[in-house]
């Protein structure tokens, strides 16, 4: 495979850059599907954060990371990258951008958790997954953002980031789905375990 | 899709360089939170005004920016004079606006390609233990990926909704994931072959 002896002095390998680049454009590229409305939440939610946990759940940890910070960096140049078309500096200077810094931190913990527990990984550890890091950990950072940027209390900042977490939660009931399927089909991460109970390595193929 | 928020014009804030720009925006928005008060703000918002008018900005494109943050600021105005009064509600989501206009001076007198070239002519000043390649190549490919995951995307719909399920994202996510990944081994391994790394 691609950098089976390439020098270790590297830090990423050519395979591990093309998969931030991936992530980053399907990232991206969730920013321009339909937004769903949710019945009882009445909500409008984008599929982009959807991107942030596959992000970590497919490629690990810090490609996963990376592929955010580097999504970010396109934004941050004036791409219109959001939903909605929104892009430029003013994004992270508004009251939400809290949740995009967040979406980083979001995406390594979630790859972290799956590559710790990538042999056991079923459907319910995964949901789990994504919850604790695209939702829990997501909130702590973005909301108390609001709360600093515009002088409110954190509990008001948190009472009206909780009519979101209905279409986050859905969002990680599909991701774990998609984070599973990828597993069985395609797996990328590669576990620190060197074999597993079979004694093969972790690589695919 | 991939065209930029860049307007274009001719005009001083057009030609100076992306550094300097986003240099001069941080210290702006510093300073707006470090002297806070209404005078800052009253002179920040003359500046932006000022460089709004210069760099030829259009009354549409003001609104254009502004208004996907209607909603979170009329939340915050509302949530604001409840807790406080009026006056403090506006003065934050004043100062919103202004912030957010400031950064739209710099995104809509800047080309991204300019940005992008901005920064891989940063990184030359970074340490050696920065892979700088590598971070020009990430950028290089991910728009060149944008367009690719769009198309494929497209393709995926079209078949799943011969299916019916269009309108199933797990059943729209998976064979988009699979096949990009796929393509991304096979960049990879092309890339390799031509002995880039």
């Amino acid at each position: 495979m691609a950098g089976l002896q390439v020098e270790s002095r590297t830090v990423l390998e050519t395979r591990d850059v093309v998969f931030i680049a991936l992530f980053a454009a399907i990232v991206a590229s969730l920013a321009a599907f339909p937004p769903i409305t949710l019945p009882l939440a009445g909500v409008p939610i984008t599929a982009q954060s959807l991107g942030v946990m596959l992000a970590g759940g497919v490629i690990g940890a810090v490609r996963g990371g990376l592929a955010l910070v580097l999504f970010l960096v396109l934004v941050a140049t004036g791409l219109p990258l959001l939903p909605g078309g929104r892009g430029g500096f003013g994004v992270f200077l508004g009251p939400t951008g809290g949740f995009l810094i967040g979406w980083v931190f979001a995406a390594f913990a979630i790859g972290y958790m799956t590559e710790r527990l990538w042999h056991r990984l079923n459907y319910v550890l995964a949901f789990t997954i994504c919850v604790l890091g695209g939702v829990v950990l997501l909130y702590a950072i973005g909301v108390p953002w609001v709360a600093f940027v515009a002088k409110i209390p954190l509990s008001t900042a948190l009472t009206g980031s909780l009519s979101f977490v209905p279409g986050d939660i859905v969002k990680a009931l599909i991701a774990a789905g998609v984070i599973m399927t990828v597993k069985r089909s395609y797996p990328i991460i590669q576990p620190k375990a060197e074999a597993d109970s079979a004694g093969r390595s972790g690589r695919p193929e | 899709m991939l065209t930029d928020l860049y307007i274009f014009a001719d005009s001083p804030l057009h030609r100076t360089r992306p550094g300097i720009k986003i240099g001069v925006l941080v210290l702006f928005c510093t300073l707006l939170f470090v002297f806070e008060g209404w005078v800052t703000l009253a002179l920040g918002g003359v500046a932006v005004a000022l460089c709004l008018a210069l760099s030829g900005l259009r009354a549409r494109h003001v609104v254009a920016t502004l208004r996907p943050a209607v909603w979170i600021l009329l939340a915050i105005f509302l949530v604001q004079s409840y807790l406080v009064d009026i006056l403090f509600a506006s003065f934050v989501v004043f100062r919103f606006a202004v912030l957010i206009l400031a950064a739209t001076v710099v995104t809509a007198t800047t080309r991204t390609s300019e940005m992008v070239d901005g920064i891989l002519a940063g990184l030359q000043f970074a340490p050696s233990w920065v892979p700088k390649n590598q971070i020009a190549l990430g950028v290089s490919l991910c728009l060149r990926f944008i367009p690719l995951v769009l198309s494929v995307f497209h393709d995926v719909r079209q078949a799943q909704r011969a299916r019916g399920l269009d309108r199933n994202l797990t059943a729209l996510l998976v064979p988009l994931v699979v096949r990009t990944l796929k393509t991304a081994d096979e960049v990879a391994q092309a890339i390799h072959a031509r002995s880039f790394d």
